[in-house]
């Protein structure tokens, strides 16, 4: 994982609450067996016509103005549904560094982490301030600083948002999880010890 | 604070016996997995990160692979192989038969007599019993929590911490009792009362905790109900939902492939006997919900928390005063092409599903063909039966249900989640309604530009015989 110190960029808002990994990417495209190419699956099904081709004119995403946006403000409770880890790698590989919601599902929150995209949990006010800025003003971009968990909007207010204190870690250092439970073999083995096997499954 | 200290949840005892290290303010809980689930779809790409580590699976012993997302359900051919149309889904299968060869992983794959969809080939086995902690690449792994284990879905990274370390990171949960008391009416269901709860605290209400289901009627649900209603807790957002193990559940353990025998079986049931919340002990939240107030249920939306009694009126967004909620609703109600106030009842439909995790178990498809049983699926409609497993498929024939379904019209496949996830050949096509007894009627999910209403296998097959939105309570059982 690299290292995520800071995202600038601008936003773009899709102001739709409960927005599922469905949604993120269908399950048609989840016969993959590698992170590849999940970027042009973003949305899918809301971002091109019937055909699955033609861009839909009316999807925001496909709105020349927020081609580069990096920042996603979204309604409510994003990435419900689907334990899809495809949901996160479909929206790094279509240029996206953070969402910004109210709250996030659990399990996208998680794999959302290990892949070093932000989840940033702001009030209801800032998503609605965010959600009226991203429509006037496609220009409209924000800092993200990840060592003091702020986000600062164009009008230079800084709102704090939550992280715990490990995938802070992570992210500042650009390591990931696995190194950590992994040095942990000897307790691991402990516990087997004390803790007769539960089940076997080629038995 | 607890009128007794020392009194804990289910889910604290299952918590506390696998936790390998403690939480602290800087790291997560590292928490002993017993039994890890893999299938095809969310394990490529882990097991693609041990080889480039160089890394083994730690306990192969403890995990066991299934493929049932991306196969086909369609018939055998001449040879009894159920051919793979799809390349992609082919290579993906490939792949997976490789990495369980690969890394010693056991394995059901397509066509054999024991493979089936991951939650549902887990307890049909014995592999899921009472205190354990289970893992899978998978949301709706929350299902093998009505045996009273604690058990969620986790992402292909997590997947791969299992694989490598049979540990995960975890912030402990809070946890949320949910009540259902009193007793269900004929014609209501298990699945009744999961659609309830989400309808009641929305598909984030959960985001955070861990359920445990308690109160009368879900002591009186067999353990294939309970697994319906564990399976849908992530609908309302919680990870996992819990249910104390009793006899019910010893009874269906007892003499699976996997369940303990003899000595074993008496010294694992002493411990799983000492896992119900003790008295007293405090849960963060506590909702609850009357059972004999229920009637069938049925959605209407675009999520699983858009669903209401099947007699009421598609709500109008005109009513809803939050804005987000009302802008949410008015997407879904033209997606669905529904308007407000519009009755469900007696609204055409052209598919109905019946499987998926939720309910594809013998009890569902005897349900099923009970209302089928010498009637014909109406004209209008297209009935897919798919059992959630070989051994169900088999235990179905024996009893002679798939003559039924077939006589009636409808038609009989092979085990998996087919029509539940669209990533398989069964799909619905754009603007078709379905009936459905799975568990997610997001946009597109059973195919894109299809219409979801998700309901019991009761609701589904009545509506299959007369084609329109129908309340099971008002169709006979067939007398036949
Ligand atoms: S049946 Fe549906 S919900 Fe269940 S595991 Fe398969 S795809 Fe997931």
């Amino acid at each position: 994982m690299e290292k995520l110190e800071h995202v600038h960029g601008s936003i773009v808002a899709i102001p739709v609450n409960d927005i599922d990994t469905d949604q993120i990417i269908p399950a048609r495209f989840l016969k993959v067996t590698d992170k590849e190419g999940l970027g042009k699956a973003a949305f899918c099904d809301w971002r091109y016509l019937e055909d699955g081709e033609t861009p839909n004119p009316e999807f925001i995403l496909n709105n020349p103005a927020y081609q580069d946006a990096a920042v996603l403000v979204a309604g409510d409770n994003f990435g419900c549904g689907s334990s899809r880890e495809h949901a996160p790698w479909a929206l790094l590989g279509a240029g996206f560094k953070a969402v910004v919601s109210t709250d996030f599902a659990d399990i996208f929150r998680n794999n959302a982490l290990k892949n070093g995209l932000l989840p940033i949990v702001v009030d209801a006010d800032t998503q609605q301030q965010l959600f009226s800025l991203a429509d006037e003003e496609p220009s409209t971009t924000v800092s993200v600083d990840v060592e003091a968990q702020t986000l600062t909007l164009p009008d230079g207010r800084a709102v704090s948002f939550p992280l715990d204190g490990f995938s802070k870690y992570c992210l500042l250092n650009g390591v990931d999880q696995l190194g950590y439970l992994l040095a942990l073999d000897s307790e691991v083995a402990d516990f087997e010890a004390r803790n007769p096997q539960r089940i076997v499954t080629n038995a | 604070m607890t009128s007794n200290g020392n009194a804990r949840t289910l889910f604290e005892k299952v918590w506390d016996a696998h936790t390998v290290r403690e939480q602290t303010d800087d790291t997560p809980a590292v928490l002993y997995i017993d039994l890890h689930l893999v299938h095809e779809v969310t394990s490529p790409q882990a097991f693609s990160m041990l080889r480039e580590r160089g890394l083994s699976v730690r306990r192969p012993d403890q995990t066991i692979g299934t493929m049932d997302h991306s196969t086909p359900t369609t018939p055998r051919n001449e040879l009894g192989i159920i051919p793979v149309a799809d390349a992609l889904a082919a290579k993906q299968l490939d792949v997976f038969t490789q990495n369980c060869g690969d890394f010693g992983i056991p394995m059901y794959a397509l066509g054999d007599a024991h493979q089936g969809i991951v939650h549902v080939i887990g307890p049909e086995k014995g592999l899921t019993q009472p205190g354990m902690t289970i893992v899978c690449g998978d949301s709706h792994t929350s299902t093998h929590g009505a045996f009273g284990a604690l058990a969620f879905g986790i992402g292909t990274s997590e997947v791969g911490h299992v694989l490598a370390t049979q540990t995960l990171l975890q912030n402990k949960p809070q946890t949320m009792a949910v009540n259902v008391e009193g007793r269900l009416s004929d014609g209501v269901t298990a699945k009744d009362i999961i659609l309830a709860i989400i309808a009641k605290i929305g598909i984030g209400g959960g985001t955070g905790y861990v359920f445990e289901y308690r109160g009368e009627a879900i002591r009186s649900l067999s353990m294939e109900g309970r697994m319906t209603v564990c399976n849908m807790s992530i609908e309302g957002g919680a990870r996992a939902g819990m249910v104390a193990p009793d006899d019910t559940t010893f009874e269906y353990i007892s003499g699976r492939k996997h369940a303990p025998s003899g000595a074993d079986w008496d010294a694992a049931l002493a411990k799983w006997r000492a896992l119900p919340t003790d008295e007293g002990a405090d849960y963060d939240k506590e909702i609850t919900i009357r059972a004999d107030e229920l009637i069938p249920m049925i959605t209407y939306g675009t999520n699983p928390g858009m669903g209401m009694p099947i007699t009421a009126s598609v709500p109008a967004p005109a009513d809803e005063p939050d804005y987000n909620r009302k802008i949410a609703l008015d997407k879904a109600l033209t997606y669905m092409d529904l308007a407000p106030g519009q009755k469900l009842l007696g609204m055409a439909i052209d598919v109905v599903f019946i499987g998926s995790c939720t309910n594809s178990r013998i009890s569902d498809l005897r349900q099923a063909a009970e209302f089928v049983k010498g009637r014909k699926v109406a004209d209008n409609v297209r009935m897919m039966v798919v059992p959630g497993s070989q051994q169900v498929k088999q235990q179905a024939e024996s009893e002679g249900l798939d003559a039924v379904f077939k006589a009636a019209g409808a038609e009989w496949r092979e085990a998996g989640c087919s029509m539940c996830i669209a990533m398989n050949g069964d799909q619905l096509l754009p603007g078709q309604y379905a009936v459905s007894t799975s568990n997610r009627n997001f946009e597109g999910r059973q195919g894109k530009g299809g219409r979801t209403f998700l309901a019991s296998p009761l609701t589904a097959a009545a509506s299959a015989i007369a084609g329109v939105v129908t309340d099971p309570r008002e169709m006979a059982a067939s007398s036949l």
